[in-house]
């Protein structure tokens, strides 16, 4: 596809550009971050964000698009943001991303828009996460945050059900409503968000963003319902027959945790990173007593895996109090699947990582609460199926670490509801809805995206997946009204 | 918001209510159950739904106050609104013709029980219940149980009605006597279960029994209600709430439901200063008028 090259408002010479130093995202505070859940990032001011801009080379052929999946044309809101017309930029932005203040915080941009940018090749990239994230919340602060684009879409009359408030449906949900359809989300939980607001941890992603966010949405016309479990409190074939939906979209989400199969594992304080997150992010457990539900407090916590998931549960558990927070990983850090800033951050916070180490049972008092954790050391072997070395069990090297909280962040299955109430969805062997490139489900105006389809993703993936399948609902509705 | 219709105490500290949710009385089975959220900063618990119906749009739950939230929710009346309820939620009970069942229940267990005994009867069984209690006041629906089953059997841990006992004595009453139950369902306090289990085992009669655990979302998405059935780790949330008592590990589970008492006893307290501080201060309002 050809595009247009946006108009240059860069004044600032091309050879000089290159000379400018990546502009350094403020922080809290490392040691008062780990005793508090406020953010940790605390944004770009407006000059910086207009000297990280400066140093885009407006390339020819803009790479940085490729590199994001919902291909945001990130030249064109550059340029708008060395205008200084930040409200022109985050218009620009939503124009193919429905949650950019979501996006510009937990995007892994450093192996999405920033690893294709051209200048990262011989300097480090420009900052379009950082600069994503000024502009969006730009747009909030100057109450810009809900506009509805250029005008109102003509009512298509055909109503669409969008099952899981997480990325992938708020993502699909946002792209429909501009079509004029009438757009109704299903959530089962008590707030809105799915992971985003289960799952990452406030000092990642403020809970008042998301809501916000989700504002927006209502305010274009989006109906918001909760508590309601499309599955338990209404079959999927209920929304055609009864509801007179015209289509569905099931953003369902991984949502069943694995565990190790190991012995001890249903200690008193070995927790899922599901249940450990849930209670700390949804029900604010780290506000107990204040709040109701209990969360336990380690002295020693041990987090068991290696990815974003892994990371926020072990900064939760510093923040909780815990004297020492460690992961414990089977591989070691370069095949880490978290992000290098996670990463970074949770080791200035004082995480400890033991690396190369794999817990093999863990040890309970006569209460049943956790109390121990009994590991091998581990060395990297041949590759494996997934091209990472195999970490092989060192004979001999059993020893035991104090822990009186586990967190198991191995990874989600897929949640089995849809699938045990409704036969006509065809679904893996891993349990995941079998869906085409365009999220086309087997069963007819039915589509699906995101972790249910993919299993375990990030929430841009689960957001692209989202508006492919938009695209093709559309797509479907108009056919539809056609024949 | 969801309405609360009607709210009476059953018994001492045990109150049944009426709520307004019409999704939920369309779609709910025996056995199921809702979690619930009395406030804005409430944890979710799950309860049991006893009864519901479907054109009046409501279902009934019976609590009993326990810890914080379930005291909490025991001062709401009719009128008052509980913050959140999603539902129905988990397997509902399987139920057939066995020939001879019996539904053996304490506590709240028994209004819990009734539908799966009213079930039980009209899939062509002889059901005879067995209603256990701490003394007389504690009892509780065992007239609606009378009206749905073919016999009904009672025992006291004092003697204050029926049998002087347990369930399990009564049980071995009824076995003494000749009767050959096919099929037990067992619904009530761990302890209570656990024994009825260990006693069925010997005797191999097939025991289900309905397990409660500490739940958080309760679709499967955390975790928190994993049980040891068999060897094999199940959630009850989804894979339950009902499983065969002969295979259960109650031992595992009793530890896993006490594992936030220490913090539900400071939850509690908290609450109690709160509900005296705002006593003290409609006292004051009072006084000053």
């Amino acid at each position: 596809m050809k595009r247009t090259p946006p108009q240059s408002f860069n004044t600032v010479p091309m050879k000089e550009r290159l000379t400018l130093p990546r502009q350094a995202m403020p922080e809290q505070d490392a040691t008062a971050r780990a005793g508090n859940f406020l953010e940790v990032n605390l944004g770009l001011t407006a000059e910086q964000a207009v000297l990280e801009a400066q140093r885009c080379i407006e390339c020819k052929s803009p790479t940085c698009m490729d590199g994001c999946p919902v291909n945001i044309k990130i030249p064109d809101f550059i340029q708008l943001i060395c205008k200084e017309d930040f409200l022109a930029a985050a218009e620009k932005i939503k124009e193919d991303s429905s949650l950019p203040a979501v996006c510009g915080r937990v995007c892994p941009q450093e192996v999405q828009c920033e690893q294709t940018c051209v200048v990262g090749k011989r300097f480090r990239p420009v900052a379009i996460g950082n600069l994503e994230r000024f502009v969006a919340d730009y747009a909030m602060q100057h109450g810009n945050g809900a506009s509805t684009g250029p005008e109102k879409p003509q009512p298509s009359g055909q109503k669409v059900a969008i099952v899981g408030s997480g990325p992938a449906g708020l993502a699909a949900a946002s792209d429909l409503i501009k079509e004029g359809h009438e757009v109704t989300v299903y959530e089962a939980l008590h707030e809105y968000g799915g992971v985003l607001v289960y799952g990452i941890p406030e000092f990642r992603l403020p809970k008042a963003i998301l809501r916000q966010e989700v504002a927006n949405l209502e305010a274009l016309g989006v109906k918001f319902i909760k508590n309601f479990i499309i599955g338990r409190t209404m079959t999927l074939q209920e929304l055609f027959a009864e509801e007179g939906f015209d289509s569905v979209f099931l953003g369902l989400g991984a949502g069943l945790p694995r565990f190790m199969n190991i012995a001890g594992e249903n200690l008193n304080g070995v927790y899922s990173a599901n249940e450990f997150l849930t209670r700390s992010n949804l029900m604010r457990g780290y506000d107990f007593p204040e709040w109701d539900t209990p969360l336990h407090r380690a002295k020693h916590a041990i987090i068991v895996g290696g990815g974003n998931t892994a990371m926020d549960a072990v900064r939760t558990a510093k923040r909780l109090g815990a004297e020492e927070a460690s992961i414990v990983y089977r591989r070691s850090e370069e095949e880490m699947p978290a992000r290098n800033e996670e990463i970074h951050h949770a080791k200035e916070e004082g995480v400890n990582f033991m690396n190369l180490v794999n817990p093999i049972e863990f040890i309970g008092d006569e209460e049943g609460n956790v109390i121990a954790a009994k590991c091998l050391r581990m060395e990297l072997g041949e590759p494996d199926e997934s091209g990472r070395r195999r970490p092989v069990p060192m004979p001999g090297s059993e020893f035991t670490i104090e822990a009186d909280v586990v967190v198991i962040a191995v990874g989600n299955g897929s949640n089995p509801l849809i699938a045990q109430t409704t036969p006509e969805i065809q679904v893996n062997k891993w349990g995941n809805i079998v869906a085409d490139e365009d999220g086309r489900t087997s069963m007819e105006g039915v589509f699906a995206g995101g972790d249910i389809v993919t299993g375990g993703a990030t929430v841009i993936l689960a957001m692209g997946a989202g508006r492919k399948a938009a695209a093709a609902i559309n797509e479907y509705l108009k056919e539809k009204v056609g024949s | 918001m969801y309405k609360i219709l009607k709210a009476e105490f059953i018994a001492p500290n045990v109150k049944s209510f009426l709520i307004e949710a019409p999704h939920i009385a369309r779609k709910r089975q025996a056995g199921q159950f809702i979690i619930l959220r009395v406030h804005e900063k409430g944890e979710r618990i799950p309860i049991t739904i006893a009864d519901s119906n479907a054109s009046e749009g409501w279902i009934n739950i019976i609590v009993q106050g326990l810890g914080k939230t379930s005291i909490h929710l025991n001062t709401l009346e009719a009128g008052d609104h509980l913050q959140d309820l999603v539902g129905p939620l988990g397997q509902p009970t399987h139920i057939e013709n066995w020939g001879t069942l019996v539904c053996i229940s304490g506590g709240v267990g028994t209004a819990e029980s009734l539908p799966i005994a009213a079930a039980g009867k009209a899939a062509g069984n002889r059901v005879i219940s067995i209603i256990g209690a701490r003394n007389k006041d504690l009892l509780i629906a065992e007239a609606q149980m009378a009206e749905v089953v073919d016999e009904v059997r009672i025992s006291t841990d004092d003697g204050s009605a029926g049998r002087h006992g347990l369930v399990t004595d009564v049980l071995q009453d009824l076995i003494d006597e000749g009767v050959t139950p096919d099929m037990i369902v067992a619904i009530g306090p761990l302890p209570m279960m656990a024994a009825v289990a260990n006693q069925t085992r010997e005797m191999n009669i097939p025991t289900m029994v309905s397990l409660n655990a500490i739940m958080v979302d309760g679709t499967g998405m955390c975790g928190a209600c994993r049980a040891t059935v068999g060897g094999k780790t199940v959630f009850v949330c989804v894979d339950g709430p009902e499983f065969d008592g002969h295979q259960v590990n109650f031992q595992e589970l009793g530890m896993r439901q006490r594992m936030y008492k220490k913090q539900e006893a400071e939850s509690h307290q908290c609450f109690l200063e709160k509900q005296m501080k705002k006593v003290k201060a409609e006292q004051l309002v009072e006084e000053g008028a």
